[in-house]
């Protein structure tokens, strides 16, 4: 015998002891299926027949169970389960988690039960208990129906309970094994004429029974609310009927819909908004007819789950946490959305804004609440254009996301209260639980990236306080490790150990960029400032952004930022950067100059002051040291009570000229990269990647092509915009690696900053193993600002060369892999939260604690 | 880093007797934080100098070689390797620890008598301020003398440096000027190289005997040496001054409290939250959030009230939240207390679930840390979305700031964003409450003035039914 029971539901079973409950549900269920009661008292008190544990018992149990319900598994509640009141908890877990119950009763003849009873070793139980318990269930039984199960099977004979087959069935709205590809259509209303039109521009023909369908496999999916306040309301009816019966189409109910549905079986009905005109089409048809209708209303269920899950469809929309599960909660939701029960000052139900808080996987598609244009929201599309209302009717297509509509032909009704056309751009909508905690990130180049929860802390303080609108924060560089520690004498870094890193690595061809001494700068920049507020959400009539690695407004003021973005734009302009990319925005990655700009906190308390107390301190020691070498010493007397050793002030004097020197050598080392800016024609920018553009990431061209294409498109035409130097370089020819040091050489014995060295292809990899995006090479003479102006005396440097790298890689892996996957998800049209995630990411390991010269 | 003391007058060169170091020999002296040298550059009958180098190794002091932290206590590009700080004290008394105690073997007469002498210290952290040097040394009869730099020469808009060279002359023991220097150095400095332990009362007694306690700035000078610990400080006071109980005012840089009127007695900040707590009484509310709040002084106030049943208090800062954890003192708080509050981590630039279910939101002293651009979020996160029946906001009033006499480029505190005319904040108030449904009764807190209104606004937001 077979019974069967939903895919996911909470099954009950019900008997008295030694009916063979436990057997039944280990034969029939997994064992991580089975919750049984004897389990959990034994696990707070290490006794199972212990029936003093048995309330503390099932508080656990039930935690337990409602962590299962939530991810949606399947769970067997194994314990006698007699009283109504022990099942009464039970349905109301069930309720709160919107799942389906199952009811087995078991109940074999007395005989079986004692003689079971006897057999068991590990307890025993008296045959009047066993006798009573029966006796309870047969009266206990009669209302389970009542009580709130949806399935019961109550099995009476051992054989029954031996043979049994449990199949667990497809719930209705599981349609996980249709792939589409899909033409969702939002609400129709009864506009037929625009029904039609749209239908035929999806390319949908009428076969020989005069039902639409698509010639290429396509299925139109009907989003409800196909009836009232439309011209032909009994004709869409008809045409969406067919269709769900023939397979070309499928359809989920709307309030309208179940409305008409309550008036078909005769209920009483509020015949307003639309529904007098859609009975008066449909009164005088025949009785046929209206059963037909009837059963197709009745049979059209709240939601469907589409492609593996990846699509959910319903009228109103759906939370997260209903998707696939049935009950009256989730069907009322589906209905009516996210309603508070009380009314707006248009008497319309006020509804709350679930897709805000939607977090959702699937992309939910749904129509309802009209509006004047498509809505996206955190993976949810509102399609429902008020076609009904003289604007449009809209198709969303699967997997395509392409939006299709058509005009309506005329206002069939006023709106109850107006067409909500502002596209709003919520700008707090991103939630605390979308970064707080430990968060794990999933990325496409090196899968789940992990962030503890005392970085993320750290991240939510900077980004709160000090970042700029997350709306434009698509993209944070990675941090950048140095190369190897160079071996050499007199050198901290060397290009050798840079190329070598790369050469051990399988990658052959290496790319050298000059180093600008400046500050990162990410630029966003839109065409316009329509732009920026549709495809950005920022709406206070900016255009872009220049940023800091941290996510920081490069400029406190607007006023050189909109001046130079709008240069910018002038160049793309001139050189059909818009046209030739075919996109409203861009996204570079940059060096701004010059570096005193966003360090002259720095400067002015830091570097200048020990600069000008090295020169001064130490002129004034070499002065009295001088003093002391240019006296004839006479013999010292010997004085035996005094401590010290002696000292050759000649010796004392080299030392001090040199540490002078070197402190001289460092005062001119940041003094390169300082200049005065008095407007914005002082700065200097250096694209050197170009990130991305509408629909696309350059992740995937090599670097020669990014320098090439910024050489053509950006830089060179106006002063501002400079071009980076580079050199290419073959790490196994002995003459190319040899070239290139003494490029390095030449850059930096002035105090130039030093190289970048990339490797080939913007993204390279040792097997699976991601390289490091980029090395970087820095200048002797500069790393005097990084280590302090004597760094490079023999002792100091033998020390500093002690340093570990391990941290800083692994840092700039994860950071590169995030920065990516944010720019991806941008491009892909993803929420904004799932951006965020990426770059709140960044933003958190970079508060790791690193040793910051590096 | 360099200290170079002369002796004038004749037989100068009994200067090496004094300080015990052989004029004609160069010394080297192995310290812990680096090597100390002794020499002379000049030996005359009638001028004598000895110089006291320091050889810091920078290396040490960031690899925490030198230092109380174990992470180093200071940066590899640091100005201690050449700046006059506490370093230079601590090799004063090393190196001529005799001639400090005033003790002379072979002229104890010339060590016991007042002589020509002069004091020359190369680069003197004091933040350029030439008066409070002057201040220092002139009542020990010193002429002083200083000369002060620019930062870098290429680039004068960047200022002065904060360091000068300083040159005392008076005729002095050498044991009084080398104790002077030892207390004084250190203290323009404030910033110390070593752990400061309670034994350090005894030193600055010890070497403070005799001046230290009728010095006009006396009081001024052991804050300034015990920057770092209050209470040792307020210690030495009370041990100078034989138990005279009057502490001076503490320095102040805080504008609002340097600007606070003395007849009304209390400062203002517990004027604020005294207001804040009366308007949240006032209207009713039973459970309150302080939104942002700091080191939690407004959230003690509402847990010891007793018609507050409820508490919720959040920070984006988790150092702020630690502070209110101990202010409240959370871990040893009774049960019925404990539950009263809720402390949690939190951004008011994200919804948050936590924030809802509240009549009334403190956000005090707050929103001028956003970035203006950012308000619109917060205006969502409060009023859209948390929604309590009562808001109240309080941010400073820029008008004010004239009465404190700061410039019109300046604000109040460092991290503030913007601070708003009474105007701005009623327009800013007005819109918020257009945008949300809400009412709202401005006012402002603290002494009232005919032109500048009072140094804080406050806005009290009422949810319209």
């Amino acid at each position: 015998m077979r019974i069967e029971i939903p895919e996911f539901s909470l099954v009950v079973m019900i008997g008295a002891s030694s009916a063979g409950k436990t057997s039944f549900a280990k034969k029939n269920f997994l064992p991580t299926e089975i919750f049984s009661s004897d389990f959990f008292r034994a696990m707070v008190c290490d006794d199972e027949q212990n029936q003093s544990a048995t309330s503390e018992a099932f508080d656990l149990l039930f935690y337990a169970v409602e962590k299962r319900l939530k991810a949606m598994k399947t769970t067997v509640i194994d314990a006698t389960n007699l009283k109504m009141c022990d099942r009464e908890k039970i349905i109301a877990l069930s309720k709160k988690h919107n799942v389906h119950t199952v009811a087995i009763v078991l109940d074999p003849p007395e005989k079986v039960l004692l003689e079971r009873n006897k057999e068991r070793s590990d307890r025993n139980i008296s045959e009047s208990i066993l006798k009573n318990q029966r006796a309870n269930l047969k009266s206990s039984i009669k209302h389970l129906k009542k009580e709130g199960f949806s399935y019961i099977y109550i099995l009476n004979t051992k054989e029954e309970i031996d043979n049994i087959e449990i199949v667990r069935t497809k719930l209705w709205n599981n349609k996980k094994d249709e792939h589409g590809p899909f033409d969702i259509i939002g609400d129709i209303h009864g506009c037929c004429s625009e029904l039609e039109a749209l239908l035929e521009k999806l390319g949908y023909i009428i076969n020989k029974e005069g039902v639409y369908f698509h010639p290429e496999g396509r299925k139109a999916v009907f989003l409800g609310d196909l009836c009232d306040r439309g011209d032909r309301n009994a004709d869409v009816l008809d045409i969406v009927m067919n269709m769900v019966r023939f397979g070309s189409a499928f359809a989920v109910i709307g309030n309208h819909d179940y409305k008409l549905l309550k008036y078909l079986n005769g209920k009483n009905v509020n015949t307003s908004k639309g529904l007098d005109i859609t009975i008066k089409e449909i009164e005088d048809k025949d009785e046929k007819y209206k059963d037909e209708l009837r059963n197709f209303i009745r049979g059209r269920i709240s939601h469907y789950v589409f492609d593996n899950g990846r699509l959910v469809v319903s009228h109103a929309g759906i939370k997260e946490e209903y998707i696939g599960r049935g009950s009256k909660r989730v069907k009322d939701f589906c209905l009516y959305g996210d309603v508070t029960g009380e009314n707006d000052e248009y008497g319309a139900p006020v509804r709350l804004n679930w897709a805000a808080d939607y977090r959702g996987k699937a992309i939910v598609v749904y129509g309802h609440t009209p509006r004047n244009e498509v809505v996206f929201e955190n993976n949810t599309y509102c399609i429902d254009t008020g076609c009904v209302f003289g604007n449009k009717l809209t198709a969303f297509r699967y997997p395509e996301k392409e939006i299709v509509s058509v005009k309506a032909l005329r206002e069939y009704a006023e709106p109850v209260r107006p067409i909500i056309t502002e596209n709003g751009t919520d700008d707090g909508n991103l939630k605390i639980n979308d970064v707080s905690g430990k968060l794990h990130i999933m990325t496409e180049l090196t899968g789940a990236v992990t962030v503890n929860e005392s970085n993320s802390a750290a991240a939510l303080e900077v980004m709160s306080r000090f970042a700029a609108n997350p709306h434009w924060l698509i993209y944070l560089p990675p941090t950048m490790s140095p190369c190897a520690t160079s071996k050499l004498d007199g050198y901290l870094e060397y290009p050798t150990e840079a190329f070598e890193y790369y050469k051990n690595n399988g990658i052959k061809k290496v790319i050298c960029e000059k180093k600008h001494m400046g500050s990162r700068a990410v630029i966003v920049l839109c065409r316009n400032a329509e732009t920026a507020r549709k495809r950005f959400g920022v709406d206070d009539g900016s255009r872009g952004i220049i940023y800091t690695r941290t996510g920081r407004r490069f400029f406190k003021e607007s006023f050189y930022e909109e001046r130079i973005l709008n240069r910018l734009d002038s160049v793309l302009e001139k050189t059909g950067f818009w046209k030739d990319f075919d996109t409203d925005w861009v996204c570079f990655d940059t060096e701004l100059m010059p570096w005193s700009e966003k360090a002259r906190e720095l400067l002015r308390s830091q570097y200048a002051p020990i600069g000008s107390a090295g020169i001064l301190s130490l002129s004034s020691a070499v002065d009295a040291l001088k003093s002391v070498c240019k006296r004839e010493n006479k013999m010292p007397e010997i004085d035996s009570g005094v401590s010290g050793q002696n000292v050759d002030p000649m010796e004392l004097l080299k030392k001090y000229e040199t540490r002078k020197e070197a402190v001289e050598k460092y005062t001119a080392a940041y003094r390169e990269y300082c200049w005065r800016v008095v407007s914005e024609n002082d700065f200097r920018i250096a694209p050197f990647h170009l990130l991305a553009v509408e629909g696309r990431v350059f992740s995937d061209e090599k670097h020669i092509w990014h320098i090439e294409t910024l050489k053509k498109y950006c830089t060179g035409i106006d002063d501002i915009f400079i071009e980076t130097e580079y050199t290419e370089v073959d790490t196994d020819d002995e003459e190319s690696v040899r070239q290139a040091v003494e490029w390095w050489l030449n850059l930096t014995k002035s105090g130039g900053e030093g190289m970048v060295v990339k490797p080939e292809y913007f993204v390279s990899k040792n097997n699976a193993r991601l390289l490091q995006p980029a090395v970087k090479c820095r200048g002797a003479e500069y790393l005097r600002i990084i280590y302090g102006p004597e760094y490079l005396m023999p002792e100091n440097l033998k020390r500093l060369k002690k340093r570990r790298l391990a941290l800083k890689q692994s840092l700039a892996l994860k950071e590169f892999s995030l920065g990516m996957e944010s720019l991806k998800r941008f491009t892909d049209k993803k929420p904004l939260y799932k951006i965020h995630e990426c770059v709140f990411g960044i933003l958190a390991f970079e508060s790791e604690p690193v040793d910051p010269r590096l | 880093m360099l200290l170079t003391i002369s002796l004038k007058g004749k037989n100068t060169q009994d200067l090496g007797y004094l300080l015990h170091k052989n004029p004609y020999r160069a010394q080297c002296f192995d310290l812990n934080f680096g090597k100390v040298y002794v020499f002379y550059p000049e030996v005359g009958d009638e001028k004598t100098t000895a110089a006291l180098l320091l050889d810091i190794n920078p290396v040490d002091l960031a690899r925490g070689k030198v230092g109380s932290e174990k992470d180093g206590l200071f940066d590899y590009v640091n100005d201690r390797p050449y700046v006059c700080s506490s370093f230079m004290s601590t090799a004063i008394v090393r190196v001529f620890g005799t001639a400090v105690s005033g003790k002379c073997a072979k002229r104890q007469e010339l060590a016991d008598s007042k002589l020509d002498l002069e004091a020359s210290i190369s680069m003197l952290p004091c933040m350029g301020d030439i008066e409070f040097v002057k201040e220092i040394f002139e009542p020990l009869g010193y002429e002083v003398y200083t000369k002060s730099y620019v930062l870098d020469e290429c680039f004068p808009e960047w200022g002065q440096s904060p360091y000068i060279n300083l040159t005392i002359k008076g005729k002095v023991k050498l044991s009084e000027l080398l104790n002077h220097l030892y207390v004084l150095i250190p203290m323009f400095d404030r910033q110390k190289h070593y752990y400061v332990g309670s034994d350090e009362i005894e030193k600055l007694i010890k070497h403070g005997e005799g001046w230290l306690s009728t010095h006009p700035c006396r009081n001024k000078i052991i804050r300034r040496y015990f920057s770092v610990c209050k209470s040792y400080a307020n210690e030495a006071i009370k041990i100078i001054s034989e138990n005279e109980l009057q502490y001076e005012a503490e320095q102040n840089t805080d504008f609002e409290k340097a600007g606070e009127n003395t007849e009304s007695k209390k400062p203002l900040n517990k004027r604020r939250l005294d207001t804040v707590l009366e308007k949240i009484l006032e209207s009713g509310s039973n459970r309150v959030i302080d939104m942002g709040c700091g080191d939690g002084k407004l959230t003690k106030m509402l847990l010891d009230e007793k018609s507050i049943s409820k508490i919720a208090a959040f920070d984006v800062s988790v150092q702020a939240l630690k502070r209110t954890a101990e202010r409240l003192r959370l871990d040893t708080l009774s049960d019925v207390k404990r539950k009263k509050v809720d402390l949690f981590l939190s951004s008011l630039m994200y919804l948050d679930d936590r924030f809802k279910g509240y009549d009334c939101a403190c956000i005090i002293e707050v929103i001028e840390h956003l970035d203006l651009n950012r308000l619109r979020t917060f205006e969502n996160v409060v009023f859209g979305y948390a929604m309590p029946k009562t808001v109240i906001v309080t941010t400073p009033n820029i008008e004010y700031n004239k009465y404190y006499g700061i410039s019109e480029e300046q604000l109040r505190h460092n991290d503030h964003r913007f601070e708003w005319t009474r105007n701005e904040f009623d327009n800013w108030c007005r819109n918020v409450c257009g945008k949300f449904g809400y009412t709202v009764k401005t006012d402002g807190i603290g002494d009232f003035n005919e032109s500048f209104g009072s140094p804080t606004q406050i806005g009290v937001f009422t949810k319209c039914v």
